[in-house]
């Protein structure tokens, strides 16, 4: 058994200021992995009262009024605070250097900066929680959210404004990384898929969240001045809110997706041993997601009067932009075949992405089709849609990241069975959860309902259930992966024997990642011409 | 209304099972997809399993015509799913001309209906079996959204413009209807009852209303408002004669043309700058805080009846006998 190494990023230096103020990437991937946890803690949270609240068809458990604030923090909580930056912030903090074979991102200090950033957009969000909380709905319609509303509307807006630029600026961080910082030797088509991943989401992030940023400015403007931008009754137009809303928030949705599929791509290829099959065509297919992703805003609105021809090519556009994930799916499932499948538990995660990220992806042509969209829309079966791509993809690709590249980032290595528990738990009590709500969203349960009729409880039941199974699985697992800092075993530099520059260094790194800079000679996922070293 | 675990609310317009065949047919090909993937990664799992951490997978690469292939063929099947639920969409978002018609309006929490006949209510929606309807509304505040899943339809309310849905019921009953954009603090309270009567029924019910006619409503507030005094029937008032004019082209004063629609109607008695016929100047007042919804659609009711050309009785537009129900 090996032993941890003696000089790591870890232990380079002490005290709460050495962190406070580092400019490693590695440890502001840490400091991500706070923050961002705190956040999935409070939304799960909310998550949990709402399945409550909706376990009998009465609305007895809480008010309406804070039914709707409950819902709204749940989704303001897990879309800005863990779904955008999960993967790229911390994921893509700590690895993408170690995979260019990079002493550190292009721009260390901005990396800080965004980190606070972030920081001071969460304290102004949980600030407006504290306040009484907002009660919009994570969407801060127009014009319920700039004339009708009495919550802290002003407080969330200025939260989720400041955090934009937390995006924005990790988004310009990364691209000029993968420019600039590239190994000798490291081609555009040698990258880890992960990187390509990484590189499509930066465009987004760059092109879609000053969007954003500028319409939750209109509201502010609209609320607290008394523009007439939005409202009717001063000459606005409530429509035009949602056009530039979903202008970012539809580019948003693969901010949240991309980066997942990129860990998966690198899970896929390691636990099979195998190159990923068609890797031009995955890393196309990230880019070309992230282009038309910015055309299909309008798909989110084809009951909100918009004309029936505009429809039409919105949904034309949806169809197309479901081509290349469905392209990715069928590239990782060919790279199974004639794999070594070595089954440990971030590729237990990676099946429950595969399973999960499939619902989510298909259910999404109900959506895309105007015919079924009619009766479907703002039902629960536009809530069960979207949980299967942003928590059965989004956050089940990045527990598969997270369990691939901790031993990596802690130097020890978690139990694999209690994991693997851990993974299975999540799985089942996910599907139940949120499969009923696509049978509830298509009998027409409209969504964010405080009560609903009676004949609905017996799925409703099943749901909640479901959500207590699965919050069971996310505790299991988080509680396996803070085992393993004490108790787990050394992991060593390499303990799934893979492939990228990222393994090529100790576990965990030196504050500098690598002794000398990396020089690649041979394309990613090289498994198959490797040459073996038997420790 | 349904009770027990069922899997389809109940077909109650004839745009339900058109919905629901294209539904089944969408919930075949996923099915078949997410079975195909699943059958094959589990498959693979099993049969290409190891516990040798240094064993090594085929070097396979990849494939042009697979990825060609794979590209093509849910191509090929979105378009074929585009085309046809495109088609429903056209259907489901263009009412029948001879629809009856129903105004509604939404506001923070409830639904008002009104039926040409004078008829109101509140969160209760009567329509005869087998009739066309088509329910035209907006909203008094924030966004709601009129869904009845019966009838698989729904559309926002937006204040400040019309929207419309419209059904043939197949079948008698009562039925749920949502608010399904959310509008605040009671939105889950925004609910009520279609209910689809018998034909004769249907009369009957109407009949127990004590109150005028919209038209007639819309009458008097055309005349307390002074309307006809440009609206000349002649054609040679200040603004255009209105009768006649309900459904037809206008050709406006900035080169374009205009359906006269309930949209267009509200547009111009509200903001009437923003397309003036040809041939008028923009002289006509706003009448914003003068009329409100359900004023709005009285006059609507009012303009619609005046079906006949221009009469040479000058200005003295009097309700034609048979008001409300144009069939
Ligand atoms: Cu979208
Ligand atoms: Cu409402």
């Amino acid at each position: 058994m090996t032993t941890q190494p003696t000089t790591t990023y870890l232990n380079v230096t002490h005290g709460l200021a050495s962190w406070l103020l580092t400019k490693d990437h590695k440890r502001i991937g840490l400091l991500y992995l706070v923050v961002v946890s705190i956040a999935f803690a409070l939304g799960g949270v909310f998550a949990g009262l709402i399945r409550l609240e909706l376990l009998t068809p009465p609305g007895d458990m809480v008010t309406s009024d804070l039914y709707n604030r409950i819902f709204t923090m749940h989704g303001v909580a897990m879309v800005f605070f863990v779904l955008i930056p999960a993967v790229p912030a911390i994921l893509g903090n700590f690895v993408l250097p170690l995979q260019l074979g990079a002493k550190d991102v292009a721009f260390p200090k901005l990396n800080l900066l965004s980190w606070y950033i972030f920081v001071i957009g969460f304290i102004f969000t949980a600030f407006a929680m504290v306040m009484g909380g907002v009660d919009t709905g994570w969407t801060f319609y127009t014009p319920y959210s700039t004339t009708a509303s009495n919550s802290n509307v002003m407080a969330a807006g200025v939260g989720v404004f400041i955090t934009g630029f937390s995006s924005i600026l990790t988004g310009v961080n990364f691209m000029v990384t993968i420019h600039r910082m590239r190994a000798p030797g490291l081609t555009w088509f040698r990258l880890p898929l992960f990187v390509w991943a990484l590189y499509a989401t930066s465009l987004v992030q760059i092109l879609g969240t000053p969007v954003v940023a500028i319409t939750v400015l209109m509201v502010a403007m609209e609320r607290g001045l008394g523009l007439g931008i939005f409202d009717p009754t001063l000459g606005g137009d409530p429509v035009l809110f949602q056009h530039l809303f979903w202008f970012y928030s539809h580019p948003a949705v693969y901010i949240m997706i991309l980066p997942p599929m990129g860990a998966i791509s690198e899970c896929i290829a390691c636990f099979s041993r195998k190159t990923v099959f068609g890797y031009s065509f995955v890393a196309f297919s990230s880019l070309s997601i992230a282009v038309f992703g910015f055309l299909v805003w309008a798909h989110h609105m084809f009951v909100a009067g918009i004309s029936p021809y505009s429809a039409m090519v919105f949904s034309f556009l949806t169809f197309a932009v479901a081509i290349p994930s469905a392209v990715k799916t069928f590239n990782w499932t060919a790279t199974l075949y004639r794999g070594a499948i070595w089954f440990k538990a971030p590729m237990m995660y990676v099946y429950g992405f595969l399973g999960l990220f499939l619902i989510g992806g298909l259910t999404g042509l109900f959506l895309a089709s105007l015919g079924t969209d009619v009766h479907i829309h703002d039902t629960y079966f536009v809530v069960a849609h979207f949980h299967y791509i942003m928590v059965g993809g989004a956050i089940m690709g990045y527990l598969a990241g997270l369990h691939f590249w901790w031993p990596k980032m802690t130097g020890r290595m978690y139990s694999d069975g209690l994991a693997k528990v851990g993974a299975a738990l999540i799985f089942i009590g996910f599907n139940l959860t949120f499969f009923p709500q696509f049978i509830l969203g298509y009998m027409g349960m409209p969504r964010r309902y405080h009560m609903y009729p009676p004949e609905w409880e017996m799925l409703n039941v099943l749901s909640t259930g479901g959500a207590g199974i699965l919050g069971i699985g996310y505790l299991l697992a988080v509680g396996a992966l803070l085992w393993s800092l004490k108790y787990g075993a050394v992991a060593g530099d390499n303990p799934w024997h893979a492939t990228g520059l990222e393994w090529t260094t100790q576990s965990p790194p030196l504050p500098e990642n690598f002794v000398e800079t990396p020089i690649v000679t041979e394309p990613a996922y090289n498994y198959a011409h490797r040459e073996i070293k038997v420790v | 209304m349904q009770s027990g675990i069922s899997f389809l609310p109940e077909q109650a317009s004839t745009l339900a099972p058109r919905v629901d065949n294209l539904y089944f047919f969408i919930v075949a090909v996923t099915a078949f997809f997410a079975l195909l993937v699943t059958v094959l990664v589990v498959y693979f799992a099993f049969k290409y399993h190891t516990d040798d951490p240094y064993a090594v997978g085929a070097p396979i690469h990849g494939s042009i015509p697979l990825e060609l292939f794979w590209t093509a063929v849910p191509f090929v099947i979105a378009i074929f799913i585009f085309a046809w639920s495109t088609n429903v969409y056209f259907d489901i978002v263009r009412p029948p001309d001879q629809a009856m018609q129903v105004y509604s309006v939404g506001k923070r929490w409830m639904w008002k209906f009104q039926h040409p006949s004078g008829q109101r209510e509140i969160n209760e929606l009567h329509v005869p079996v087998g009739r066309p309807v088509k329910v035209t509304f907006t909203s008094e505040d924030v966004l709601h959204d009129l869904f009845i899943p019966a009838f698989r339809v729904k559309a926002d309310a937006i204040p400040g413009r019309y929207s419309t849905i419209w059904f043939t019921a197949t079948q008698t009953g009562e039925y749920h209807l949502f608010c399904a954009e959310y509008c605040g603090t009671k939105h889950a309270g925004m609910i009520g009852r279609v209910i689809v009567m018998e034909e004769t029924a249907y009369q009957a019910w109407l009949d127990t209303s004590q109150e005028s006619s919209l038209a007639a409503q819309g009458q008097a507030l055309y005349e307390s408002l002074s309307c006809q005094s440009c609206h000349l029937n002649d054609g040679n008032g200040r603004g255009p004669a209105l009768h006649g004019l309900f459904g037809s082209e206008v050709q406006l004063a900035n080169g374009t043309t205009a359906t006269v629609d309930e949209g267009y109607l509200r547009e111009s008695i509200l903001n009437s700058q923003m397309r003036v016929v040809a041939g008028y100047n923009p002289i006509m007042p706003t009448f914003q805080g003068l009329v409100d919804e359900d004023g709005m659609v009285g006059l609507i009711e009012y303009i619609k009846s005046l079906r006949t050309g221009p009469s040479s009785e000058g200005a003295s537009a009097s309700l034609p006998a048979e008001a409300g129900e144009p069939e």
